[in-house]
């Protein structure tokens, strides 16, 4: 799938909170020997933020980034599966507090954890069909885990926000996109529940493989492209492992996937996820590169992107915030003000 | 709940709207229908850049209803670089890292939810500048 007119990305942002939990102490208040396989660490929001938050800041980023007036753009779409409230769009507040308000269109996107490429999707048809000049969609999510669960060990919290419009103004320039989409039910939350229900292992072969796989194949055969043909792909990554076992099994070299793998250090930041690598890939990418972007959603389905990148990152991203930032910027929590922070304690 | 009045002050507490004085020139916050300075009428709004400096700093411990599940924190007077000195929380920051005149931006954060079935008031507070 292409648009008829060449779109592209005119700025973007990211955002992750500050605080950190190691994962073996999360290990060690739940089994007891604090142990872990390498450096894992995963970013907690602090008590006064929430997907909205997270939201709003990438937004900003996106905007200084893109220097555009906000009130051309048309559409404010955020993916989200934390929504701080049931019924109430986060994205009304994310365009009322960039100023977008009130001629666009703002809606929360959901489909676990690809909402952010589906609405990045929608933004390409929508300035690629001359609708609007300009679109913002982005992912953000305060991860959400049962306690003691293996999902806790992951969890984190971050999003990215991304504004498509015209080819010519563009840092990265879409080629193509695909998504593949099927019924499987291997990572789900119910109505009225806190935390989400998982498959283990399903969640992996018949899910998150299969479906990235396939995605990715086909945007590459409508391209004429293979995996040598990238600079950089970013997968989406629930894990550090199976982005980098996706990536080998499409045959895409180690060393052009793994520093875009952020979970050993924000951990699994659901909807962010895929975004928020792909915002690192463009703080380092160089004008004539290609860059893959594959998310996952769990119910399920996938959604793969191809940009090449233009002589205009170079200078544009100047004006935004690097990934690297908020990565450095950490501060260490145990798991009582990790749990004091995520409201897992009621005092009423 | 206060659904008239959050929704009123939305405009300052998100993108830190506040008054310029035609006359005058004087640059206002929040929103005032007369200017303080020269008593004129004659206002527009004015986005302030939210960037500023810290001009004293208070910790709180004993905090007002409805903040008592974020004691400790800091209240702060920030001047901002157009002029107004507000008040304002302070996040993501350490003790050891507060000190006035100390340069800080303002971000978008939960100050208040009533209850948990009502209404989460989202509005400005102030963190030091991200390091490059």
């Amino acid at each position: 799938m292409k648009p008829t007119r060449a779109v592209g990305v005119i700025g973007y942002g990211g955002y992750i909170p500050r605080y950190r939990i190691d994962a073996a102490e999360v290990d060690r208040v739940w089994r007891g020997s604090g142990k872990k396989e390498g450096q894992s660490f995963k970013a907690v929001p602090g008590p006064d933020e929430d997907t909205t938050t997270i939201a709003i800041q990438a937004a900003r980023n996106a905007m200084d980034m893109a220097s555009i007036d906000p009130n051309e753009l048309r559409a404010v779409w955020f993916g989200t599966e934390s929504k701080p409230y049931a019924v109430k769009p986060t994205s009304t507040i994310v365009a009322d507090a960039i100023g977008a308000l009130p001629h666009a269109n703002a809606a929360d996107w959901e489909f676990a954890c690809k909402p952010g490429t589906e609405a990045m999707q929608a933004a390409i048809g929508m300035v690629g069909s001359d609708m609007a000049r300009y679109a913002m969609c982005g992912g953000a999510d305060t991860a959400q885990a049962k306690p003691g669960d293996v999902l806790e060990y992951t969890t984190g919290a971050g999003g990215a926000a991304f504004i498509l419009g015209p080819g010519q103004e563009s840092v990265a320039v879409l080629q193509a996109s695909t998504s593949y989409v099927t019924n499987t039910t291997d990572f789900f939350r119910r109505e009225g529940q806190e935390y989400p229900n998982h498959g283990q292992r399903f969640t992996g072969e018949p899910a998150y493989f299969h479906h990235i796989r396939s995605s990715v194949m086909t945007l590459m055969e409508e391209i004429g492209a293979g995996p040598g043909d990238f600079t950089f792909a970013v997968f989406h990554q629930p894990n550090s492992q199976f982005p980098l076992r996706v990536a080998a099994e499409l045959g895409f070299a180690r060393n052009r996937v793994e520093p875009f793998v952020l979970t050993n250090l924000v951990g699994n930041t659901y909807s962010g996820a895929a975004m928020l690598g792909f915002a690192k890939a463009l703080d380092v990418a160089s004008p004539g590169d290609r860059i893959l972007l594959a998310s996952y959603g769990s119910g399920a389905g996938s959604d793969a992107f191809s940009y090449e990148v233009t002589d205009k990152i170079v200078e544009v991203r100047k004006r935004g915030v690097p990934i690297e930032r908020y990565l450095k910027r950490t501060k260490s929590v145990d798991y009582a003000m990790y749990a004091r922070y995520r409201g897992k304690l009621r005092r009423n | 709940m206060h659904f008239a009045r959050s929704w009123r002050q939305q405009s300052s507490n998100l993108r830190l709207v506040g008054s310029r004085c035609t006359s005058c020139g004087a640059i206002l916050f929040p929103e005032r229908i007369r200017c303080s300075g020269c008593g004129s009428t004659e206002l527009e709004d004015h986005r302030l850049s939210g960037r500023g400096t810290i001009f004293t700093v208070t910790t709180v411990f004993e905090a007002p209803r409805g903040f008592e599940s974020q004691v400790p924190y800091f209240a702060a007077l920030v001047e901002l670089e157009e002029g107004p000195i507000i008040c304002a929380m302070l996040t993501d920051v350490d003790r050891e890292d507060v000190s006035v005149g100390k340069k800080v931006t303002m971000v978008t954060r939960r100050i208040l939810a009533h209850g948990d079935d009502g209404p989460i008031i989202y509005a400005y507070k102030f963190t030091p500048e991200l390091a490059g």
